[in-house]
Order: C-alpha cells, then structure tokens, then sequence
C-alpha cells in the first residue's frame, strides 16, 4: 500500500511507475489494473468521461485511498523512495469573507511561525520568490478568496512547487479559466517542467491544448482504455466512444 | 491575587472598590483572549452551531455528575462535552448527513438527556439556572485559576497548531496533500473548544456563551486582510466587549454576561457596516 521498492525498470532516468493498480471503494471497483509510466519532464494528460476515476486515480497517487498494485517512484541510482508531490486541487475555491492573504497561505503551508504573528521579513521574501516562479508577486497580499480563477490557479501552483516537488499533480486546472487563461497557464507548467525537470500529471477536460503541450495522454474509463502520443490517443475509436463524438475534432 | 486586588486598588475606578468586581475583571482578562482566539477557527471552520451544541453537553454532564453525587460535576461536564466532541466528529467522518442536521441531532439529544437527568424523580431544574444565565460577578479566585491554565494551554495549542487548523480549516483538500493529519487537527480542536467551554459554562452561562465564541471573530472578519488583523482585531473585541461589558452590568445592574454579548452586537454592526473598505 506504500510506494514500495520494486526491482522493474524503465531504462529513464527517473520515473514514476503505476503498475495494477486497482481502488475499491467499498466494494465498489473504481479503478482496475492500471499501468502508467511517468518520467521526469513528462506532462502526462489523464481523461475520461465524468466518473471515470480520474481524480480518484490522483488521490490515489497523493496517498489519499487505499489500492492494491505498485506504485513506485525511482531516480537514477537511488532506491524507490517516496516522491515529493506538488499537489493543485480542482476547482479551488476559498470563502470570499476569509481574511487569509495569499502571504499568509504560504506561512500556513511552509512555515511554523504562527501565523497570527505575522510573517517575519524572511518568510515574506521567500514567499515572493516562490510567487516570481509564477509570475504572480503582486498577488502577495490579495486576500486568497478574491482572486481570480486564473490568479487562484497561479498561487496554488506556486505552493504546489515548494518544496521542488517530483510528480506536479493537477486536478483540472483548465476548468474555470478563461482561453486567454489556459494559454498563460500551460506556457508556464511547460516551461516549469522543462526548468525543473519534473513530471507533470493533469487530469483535464479540455483536450485542444494537449497535441501542443502534452507527451503522453491516457484515457481512463475505470481503466487505462488506450495511451499514447496526444495525436493517436484524440483519434482513436476509444477516445470517441468514451466521448460519443463522431469524427476527429477536438 | 493580593498583588492584582493592590493594582486594582491604585485605579481611580469606583467599581473596582469592590472585590467581586476586581475578580469578574481579571476573569474577563483571561477570558476575552482565550473566547477571541477560539472564536477566529470557530467562525472559519464554520463550527458556530457545533459550539453551542457543546454548550448543550456541557450542561448534560453537570447535570450527570450532580446526579450521581459527584463532588465536583464540572469535572464530569468536561469529560460527557470531550466523548460528545470525539463521538461527534467520529459521526460526522462516516455520515453523509450535513453537518448542521447532525449538530442538531447531538445538540437535541444532549439537551433532553441533560433535562431528563435533573428532573429525574421530580427534581427541581432551578439549581441548574447558573449555568444556564452564568455568573462573571460570582466567580471564585480558584475558578480564575482554572481559566488562567487553560489560556496558557490554549495558547501553547495555538501556538503549536493555529496554521494547520487555518489550513485545515479553509481548504482540508490542501491541508491533506500539504501532509497535515485533516482529521486529528479537526479533533483536537473540537476537544479543545469542548474544554474551554465546559470551564467557562458556570461563569458566562450556555446562552451567552455561543456569542463570545461567534461575535468577536465574526466581527473581525468584516474588516481584517489577514489573519494577524484576524486574530488581532477579534481578541481586541473580545477585551473591549468584556471590559464595557462589565462596566455596564455594574452601572445599570443587568447580566454582565448578557452586556458584554450586546456590546459585541453592537461592534459586528459598526464592522458590518465598514467591511466594503477593506482590499
């Protein structure tokens, strides 16, 4: 039930390796035998109709469900270890009337200074480093629940990338943002995963940006249906069952 | 105490000539920051109705301990409000009820339980009514003691856990993939509002008591940016409200603990009507 050591290897430099992983939910099965590799600079897309364990598969990777099946995470040289997961949850969404500002978030998240004491000069610096990886200083002292969707999706982001985590995981972070939004937000988690060298693993259900930013897309439906480059996995007879589309658009 | 009812002596205050008086204010000094920190989590993790639902069981386990001869029944209202948190928090984590249906199932349940004990064999409700109304003025040096150890425990717990509360507290899906345990910072802090309010019962009283734990956080809120204002501006109601409170209950001879609630209506109105100023 851990991320265990396991002999097998992928020949890549570091990788994230699911392997028979099933979930129940009760005695319900949500998610059957899935295999998935995921390297390091990766941005890995799951989709899949409404229900089809996409986000349980997500949770199950954070630790937050019970499965059967491996899960392991290897780096050259280094026995499996546990990654450092940067987690974006879907569609955030903060009470507006909280007096939270995006500064004390981070303190809440990083630091354990409490936080009615205010942030100390270092922590305030280190927070606005954190907002430059995403260009988003400005937001420091916003109140977390007016800002926008985009805006939310930015700060989280940031806190999702301290400490440098591994495996960068977001749950729909398209959804809610605006076409101008999605572009913005896909320029950056591509150049983050190419700075950092960190694998990204979204679920989403707008599949336009995937041919342009996404390496690999796997089709989920309680299992892997097919996966694949972002061109053969969109045209697939799979792809459009699972969606009911006729024809190839996207 | 001597060196407090000494200090209170060198203030030209005319109520304060009076002992009670000098202990119902020193109280209201540990209570007002203890209720003020409280009330910040209680108002963002929506638990205003759980609080008063503990209210409810704190009484239930007076009534319990009084019953059954217990010498000191406050003890027996501390641990019936902990096993009433603990089995609430254990229900609401496996029901898919919403929270407020189940805070009014325990709460109901707590209340006739509470009534049904002390009227058993025709037993007279009426001994019961302080904790009901409360009593500031009353209040024994050893009761300001106890209040007194419970706000440097709060404050060590504060301390130690105010951000993963807060983060638990706003967005528990972050604060679980951050690593904090969602389920063991929610229950300790259900035990520790348990406790504070099963100490507090006899000298605020179960009716005014949700208010201190509703009003100076709820107050704050309208006008604060952050959580440093947050806590700040609510601990400072609280004081303000204690303070006025108690000067006004000594000056027109009405409950204290119902003035200091009305004082803090008062200051959530006046932020109320400032909270579009703040960014």
């Amino acid at each position: 039930m851990n991320f265990l050591h396991h002999g097998g290897s992928c020949g890549h430099s570091c990788c994230l390796r699911v392997e028979n992983l099933s979930v129940k939910i009760g005695t319900d099965p949500i998610l059957t035998d899935i295999n998935l590799h995921v390297h390091c600079g990766e941005m890995v897309a799951l989709i899949g109709p409404n229900g089809a364990g996409k986000s349980t598969f997500l949770k199950t990777i954070l630790g937050q469900r019970e499965y059967s099946g491996i899960i392991a995470f290897s780096e050259p040289g280094q026995r499996s270890k546990k990654p450092r997961i940067g987690y974006v949850p879907q569609s955030p969404t903060f009470d507006p009337s909280d007096p939270v500002s995006v500064a004390d978030l981070f303190a809440c998240c990083m630091s354990k200074r409490p936080s009615f004491l205010g942030l100390s000069k270092q922590m305030r610096q280190t927070v606005s480093e954190c907002l430059e990886r995403v260009h988003a200083q400005e937001l420091i002292d916003k109140r977390v629940g007016t800002l926008s969707g985009g805006e939310l999706q930015r700060v989280l982001l940031a806190l999702a990338l301290e400490p440098m985590p591994n495996i960068l995981i977001l749950d729909e972070p398209l959804s809610g943002v605006d076409v101008e939004g999605m572009e913005t937000l896909m320029d950056m988690l591509d150049e983050i995963r190419k700075t950092y060298d960190l694998s990204i693993l979204m679920t989403t259900h707008d599949f336009s940006m995937l041919p342009r930013y996404a390496d690999q897309v796997v089709l989920i439906d309680r299992s892997v249906r097919i996966q694949g480059k972002p061109d053969v996995v969109l045209s697939s007879d799979a792809f459009h069952q699972a969606f009911h589309m006729k024809g190839g658009c996207v | 105490m001597s060196l407090w009812y000494g200090l209170c002596d060198l203030l030209p205050l005319e109520m304060l000539r009076w002992e009670f008086m000098q202990n119902a204010l020193l109280a209201l000094l540990f209570m007002a920051p203890l209720f003020g920190l409280l009330s910040t989590m209680v108002v963002t993790g929506r638990m205003s109705f759980f609080s008063d639902a503990l209210g409810h069981s704190a009484f239930t386990g007076i009534a319990i301990g009084a019953i059954f001869g217990m010498a000191a029944p406050l003890w027996a209202a501390v641990i019936f409000s902990v096993g009433f948190a603990l089995l609430f928090s254990y229900v609401k984590s496996r029901s898919n009820q919403a929270a407020d249906t189940l805070i009014g199932v325990f709460s109901s349940t707590a209340v006739a339980l509470g009534i049904f004990v002390a009227t058993l064999n025709g037993g007279s409700f009426t001994k019961y009514n302080q904790y009901l109304i409360g009593d500031i003025l009353s209040i024994t040096p050893s009761e300001i003691g106890l209040l007194a150890l419970t706000l440097v425990c709060v404050l060590v717990f504060w301390g130690l856990c105010v951000n993963r509360l807060t983060l638990t507290a706003i967005h528990p899906q972050l604060a679980s993939s951050r690593g904090i345990p969602v389920g063991l910072s929610q229950t300790l802090f259900v035990v520790a509002i348990a406790v504070v309010v099963t100490l507090s019962i006899s000298s605020v009283g179960l009716l005014i008591l949700n208010s201190l734990l509703v009003l100076p956080g709820a107050s704050a809120r309208n006008i604060s940016r952050n959580l440093r204002q947050y806590h700040g501006f609510s601990v400072l109601f609280a004081l303000a409200a204690g303070i006025g409170g108690l000067c006004v209950s000594y000056y027109t001879g009405c409950s204290a603990g119902a003035a200091i609630s009305l004082i803090l209506a008062i200051i959530f109105a006046l932020t109320f009507t400032q909270r579009k100023r703040r960014a």
